[in-house]
């Protein structure tokens, strides 16, 4: 269980901060298209019997390399191109599950995740991809910043924009990896961008959307978790359940649907 | 001793199969303010990329602030190059306010791992109000108008410390009232601090008053230059643009 927490607590920290850059970079799509590539890699690591993590993380590193310029250069319709290879890694995750031998339990609790019986190596994973991801983002916060909120300008200002956008990715890519075998395959990028879009529409501060973000990432998963062992339902779905309400509710009271107090001001004349 | 900061030689830009620009050469002086005109599709705005170095050059070459413009020198060259680019749609929910906005300006001179000192925040509160918007400094960046946004773009731009300004249609899609307010700080601005600045637009009415010298483009090329005496005339301009044309009247000119 300690495991578990353990795993709540950096699975939501570095889920949330990944997912305020996709989401103000309103790069969704192409973050379910990278999680989808990280189940296909783990199921081909299943199948032919190495580590599920290493084909993860290489399956999903591949995909941002190839969407990456894809989205960046602008020379196709992205969503079109994108899709594509969506659709491509759901096949090939289907192709290789179909392929597997014997039973697929293995493959099945990739789908739901299992955050209670997380492993030891998959936990130090996640430990040091959380301290790294909290690290980078301190360090280039400004460049961060500006590159999520207009690439364009910090292309023309002399920021290195290019290598952060790719930064960026990599970083979708390796989180969704070390986030798999607790969250689940096919509801990672819902702990991605939950608790993200719920921040987005209580703050107008990068800070304070990430600490927010954070702070909805943990409680998710940790309340996921407690309802998944009071009453024995999946904790990958409970976790995706209780983030969602987080973000009907901060949409509900979100400060940006109301009109300001300046804008108040302006029209009293 | 030679002034010249821009040094083009038969620039050629393509865009997969369009060709942008087709053997174009240009020197431009320290100091100099010039206007760069013509139809849509003229190349205007790849000039300025092959300046700043976003555009990739196929043939020729190019020099500016002492450098060839190559992929190794983009980034250096983008740091002393202040870019100021059209109106455009702004999330209005983007973590950003304006005070933010106008000090990415100063993150490329700053570089990796340094973070803004006081003295850079202080400058950044001289620009704004230098250019009118002290008062919405923490006002979120997709909460302005128009000519509320090009001013926050000219004061990030301002804040780089640039040795040459590139303007791209700044005054476009922005009511008049924000255009003449606009045009007036961008003369301000060239007669406070001189800076060589280029000035791309394809509405004669948005000219600046102060252009030194006026490049007129076509079909990816440089077609005429000169001063705006000599080439703001009916015929030139009829021809320029493929359809009659007379030269704004000065009641109808923006500034």
């Amino acid at each position: 269980m300690q495991n578990a927490i353990l795993a709540a607590l950096c699975g939501g920290i570095t889920c949330s901060i990944i997912g305020v850059f996709v989401i103000t970079m309103h790069l969704s799509f192409i973050g379910v298209c990278i999680a989808h590539a990280a189940f296909a890699g783990a199921l081909l690591g299943i199948w032919l019997g190495f580590n599920p993590l290493i084909g993860a993380l290489v399956f999903s590193l591949a995909s941002a390399a190839i969407i990456g310029p894809m989205a960046d250069r602008g020379e196709l319709n992205p969503d079109t191109s994108i899709g594509i290879v969506f659709s491509l890694m759901l096949g090939l995750a289907f192709l290789f599950m179909g392929l597997m031998p014997g039973a697929r339990t293995e493959a099945l609790s990739l789908f739901w995740g299992s955050i209670l019986t997380v492993s030891q190596e998959n936990l130090i994973f996640l430990t040091a991809v959380t301290a790294v991801v909290i690290g980078l983002v301190a360090a280039f916060h400004k460049e961060i910043q500006a590159v999520i909120c207009h690439r364009q300008v910090a292309l023309a200002v002399g920021i290195p924009a290019t290598l952060v956008f790719y930064g960026l990715l990599f970083s979708t890519g390796v989180t969704i990896t070390a986030s798999l075998q607790s969250i689940g395959g096919l509801l990672i990028y819902s702990l991605i961008l939950n608790p993200a879009a719920a921040a987005y529409q209580l703050t107008y501060s990068l800070r304070r959307m990430l600490c927010i973000a954070v702070a909805f990432g943990v409680v998710s998963c940790w309340a996921g978790l407690a309802a998944s062992y009071l009453f024995d339902i999946p904790s990958g779905a409970s976790i995706v359940i209780t983030s969602s309400i987080i973000f009907g509710l901060a949409t509900a009271f979100s400060p940006k649907r109301k009109l300001k107090r300046w804008q108040q001001a302006q029209l009293a004349g | 001793m030679d002034n010249t900061v821009i040094r083009i030689q038969d620039a050629v830009v393509s865009y997969r199969e369009d060709v942008a620009l087709q053997g174009v050469s240009l020197e431009v002086k320290k100091g100099e303010f010039i206007g760069v005109i013509g139809p849509n599709g003229a190349g205007k705005t790849t000039l300025l990329t092959v300046i700043n170095g976003l555009g990739k050059l196929v043939q020729g070459q190019a020099v500016v602030l002492g450098l060839p413009v190559n992929g190794r020198n983009g980034i250096k060259l983008r740091r002393r190059i202040g870019y100021v680019a059209q109106v455009e749609n702004i999330d209005p929910r983007l973590p950003i306010n304006v005070r933010e906005t106008v000090m990415v300006g100063c993150y490329g001179r700053l570089g990796l791992f340094h973070r803004p000192t006081q003295a850079q925040w202080e400058a950044v509160d001289k620009v704004l109000e230098m250019v009118g918007m002290a008062h919405l400094s923490r006002r979120p960046i997709g909460h302005l108008s128009g000519g509320e946004y090009q001013r926050v773009a000219i004061a990030r731009a301002l804040v780089q410390q640039p040795e040459i300004f590139l303007l791209d249609e700044p005054t476009a899609s922005i009511d008049p009232q924000a255009q003449r307010e606009i045009l007036s700080l961008i003369q301000l601005i060239h007669k406070e601090y001189r800076i060589t600045t280029l000035f791309v637009t394809h509405d004669l009415r948005q000219l600046p008053s102060i252009c030194h010298r006026l490049i007129l483009m076509k079909e990816g090329k440089i077609w005429k230059q000169g001063s705006p005496e000599s080439t703001l005339q009916d015929e030139i301009l009829s021809q320029l643009y493929g359809a009659p044309v007379s030269i704004p009247s000065k009641s109808t000119i923006a500034y």
